[in-house]
């Protein structure tokens, strides 16, 4: 039975149409790897070559001025017993583990509502999107703004209900949660991607629970997150990734002219990006640069697993 | 997630994303519309209130910005959503503290030969990898989304010493001159269009004697033009926004692009000592402003492009 499934090769590979057949198909490959060349010579130049020299770049010292001298393993080393290494970690994680699942949450929510409006909800989409737009830049310096502890008007709607905000730009147990506040007011990306995962559920599956008396809760328990839980799931790598990475915000509000000391925003990518452009230690800067990358991979893999569990694809008969 | 990318734009997804976007991209069986007309008036009203709510606390940022940036220096924190006094002056010192005007033309050129190149050589290899047929395809493939997964700060120290030999540092080039070998990320996104579309449409054209260049520019491009716009706003978005790269690059205010000589200002006037907000306040909505317009100019391909793509910008 199996011969049936792909006659028109079959029939195509008798002998006579043979030599047609392979001139027709190196042709077919001469075309296809023009089109892909780009891409081959890109990805030799700016993937592979780095990868393999950023590889190397992490045995050695290397200022740029100098040629590399090769040290071994000792900026691995150097790894375990920097203490700004250990801090730049769990300011990162701090910020991801709060950050991707308070998005997500978040996000569903807007995403929800979203659903519900009728012909207003394009003037909301757009709204919610709007910070999207606005240069990270911008955002670090809203952030200054906003979260300034005298004048900020944050702690002035706080004030309101009584409560004497921090100094959430200045004072270290605060910057994070800063932080994090300003990266909900960026999850409009977040929330259109699980809106048309949404309007994907088929609504046959909210009648059935609805005539089994299902109520809203329950229904979107039971139906929404489980229909929508791929989406989710890439979502949520995407966003640890991108967490794992931050920087621009971080960066533009709390490492000014002179201020490099910042510890409380010292995020793995500011640290990193300091040590190759600001110190000039590349080789350094190469060891942190693969050690991120192992961390991202494991993670993922994590991700990958757990998913395995929770994660519904329709189709998918397990 | 402009990721940390050195000379263009390397956007980080997940071999993951194959998946999540497949799942989306299958015709919906019908779609869930939710039945407004059985609703009761309270649920109503408490879904508009969210709604109003939450837009307000999305937009009330943009609204105090530009506010602000009409402030005179004293009053620019004083949370006031119409100014006490108003002033055009901030306007004015900030083009002459800045080189505003180089800085949004250095960025134009950036972003667009970025936006465009990209597009073009992403297209190309795309289509390479949807219509044609050989030999380790989808393993060649499997290259290109490895490489998705790749954080940018692997490739960033090579990157920058590459164009450092070239002697471009310095220079606006290796901020969008890698975009001419195509994206990982806009490949993948592009080849999901590509395949998309009916094949006899092709095998039709060749029939009529068109040539693979004219199926791919003339048939196959314009059948993708939401994808296609997608990707150049994103891309445009990207680099737009993209901080770590001129941080890296650009060395002169003379070359900065906006986030770069915002950054600058920032230091200038803000930690500076003197706090100047004002002029950061207004430079940031001067840079703001252009993103703005282009994305109610194209809001509608934006969203619904985002919306089939289930992608992330």
């Amino acid at each position: 039975m199996a011969t049936l499934a792909r006659p028109a090769r079959d029939a195509s590979a008798t002998v006579p149409m043979r030599p047609e057949l392979r001139r027709r198909q190196r042709r077919n490959l001469r075309a296809a790897l023009l089109f892909i060349l780009p891409w081959i010579i890109g990805a030799s130049i700016f993937t592979v070559w780095p990868i393999l020299y950023s590889g190397y770049l992490s045995l050695t010292d290397y200022d740029v001025i100098n040629a590399p001298e090769f040290i071994g393993l000792d900026n691995y080393r150097r790894l375990l017993s920097d203490e700004k290494i250990a801090l730049s970690l769990f300011n990162t994680a701090y910020y991801t583990v709060l950050l991707v699942p308070a998005q997500i949450l978040f996000s569903l929510a807007l995403a929800m509502l979203l659903n519900e409006a009728g012909r207003s909800s394009s003037f909301f989409r757009t709204a919610f999107y709007l910070p999207n737009m606005t240069p990270p830049v911008a955002v670090g310096i809203l952030l200054l703004l906003l979260f300034n502890g005298q004048q900020g008007l944050i702690n002035m709607a706080l004030g309101w209900v009584g409560i004497d905000g921090p100094n959430w730009t200045t004072d270290g147990p605060w910057i994070k949660p800063g932080l994090i506040l300003m990266g909900l007011w960026s999850v409009g990306s977040t929330v259109i991607i699980l809106l048309a995962a949404l309007r994907n559920v088929p609504a046959e599956l909210y009648d059935s629970a609805k005539v089994d008396g299902a109520n809203w809760w329950q229904r979107t328990m039971k139906v929404t997150v489980p229909m929508i839980s791929g989406t989710i799931f890439f979502l949520v790598i995407v966003n640890t990734i991108a967490g794992l990475q931050t920087f621009t915000e971080a960066y533009t509000a709390f490492f000014g002219a002179g201020t490099y000391s910042n510890e409380a925003a010292l995020f793995y990518a500011i640290y990193l990006f300091q040590q190759a452009f600001e110190f000039l230690n590349m080789g350094y800067a190469s060891a942190m640069a693969w050690l991120l990358f192992v961390i991202i991979m494991i993670i993922t893999g994590i991700q990958f697993l757990v998913s395995k569990r929770l994660v519904f694809y329709e189709g998918d008969d397990k | 997630m402009t990721s940390a990318s050195t000379g263009g734009t390397s956007i980080t997804a997940n071999p993951a994303a194959e998946a999540a976007l497949k799942a989306e991209l299958q015709p919906p069986i019908r779609k869930f519309r939710p039945d407004r007309s059985k609703r009761s008036l309270p649920v109503k009203i408490a879904i508009g209130f969210g709604l109003v709510a939450f837009s307000v606390l999305f937009i009330y940022p943009f609204i105090w910005l530009i506010s602000a940036s009409f402030k005179p220096r004293g009053e620019v924190f004083d949370n006031k959503l119409i100014p006490d006094t108003f002033t055009w002056e901030n306007y004015i010192r900030v083009w002459q503290e800045a080189p505003l005007a180089l800085w949004i033309l250095n960025t134009l050129i950036v972003t667009v030969l970025a936006a465009v190149s990209v597009t073009v050589s992403s297209a190309m290899v795309a289509w390479g990898f949807s219509y044609f047929r050989f030999k380790g395809r989808s393993a060649l493939f499997g290259v290109v989304l490895a490489t998705m997964m790749l954080p940018g700060a692997v490739t960033m120290v090579p990157v920058f010493l590459i164009w450092n030999s070239l002697g471009q540092v310095g220079t606006l080039t290796p901020l969008w001159a890698a975009n001419l070998f195509g994206s990982a990320f806009y490949i993948f996104l592009l080849r999901q269009f590509f395949l998309g579309l009916p094949r006899s449409l092709f095998e039709a054209a060749r029939v009529d004697g068109a040539n693979n260049w004219a199926i791919f520019s003339k048939i196959a491009v314009p059948l993708c033009k939401p994808a296609i716009i997608v990707t150049l706003i994103f891309e445009f978005q990207a680099s737009w926004t993209n901080l770590m790269a001129p941080l890296i690059y650009l060395r002169d205010s003379e070359t900065f692009t906006i986030p770069r000589g915002l950054k600058a200002l920032l230091d200038q006037f803000g930690f500076g000592g003197n706090l100047n907000w004002e002029i950061v306040v207004t430079a940031s909505v001067i840079t703001t402003l252009p993103m703005i317009i282009l994305f109610f100019v194209a809001q509608r391909h934006f969203v619904e492009g985002i919306a089939t793509t289930g992608v992330k910008g």
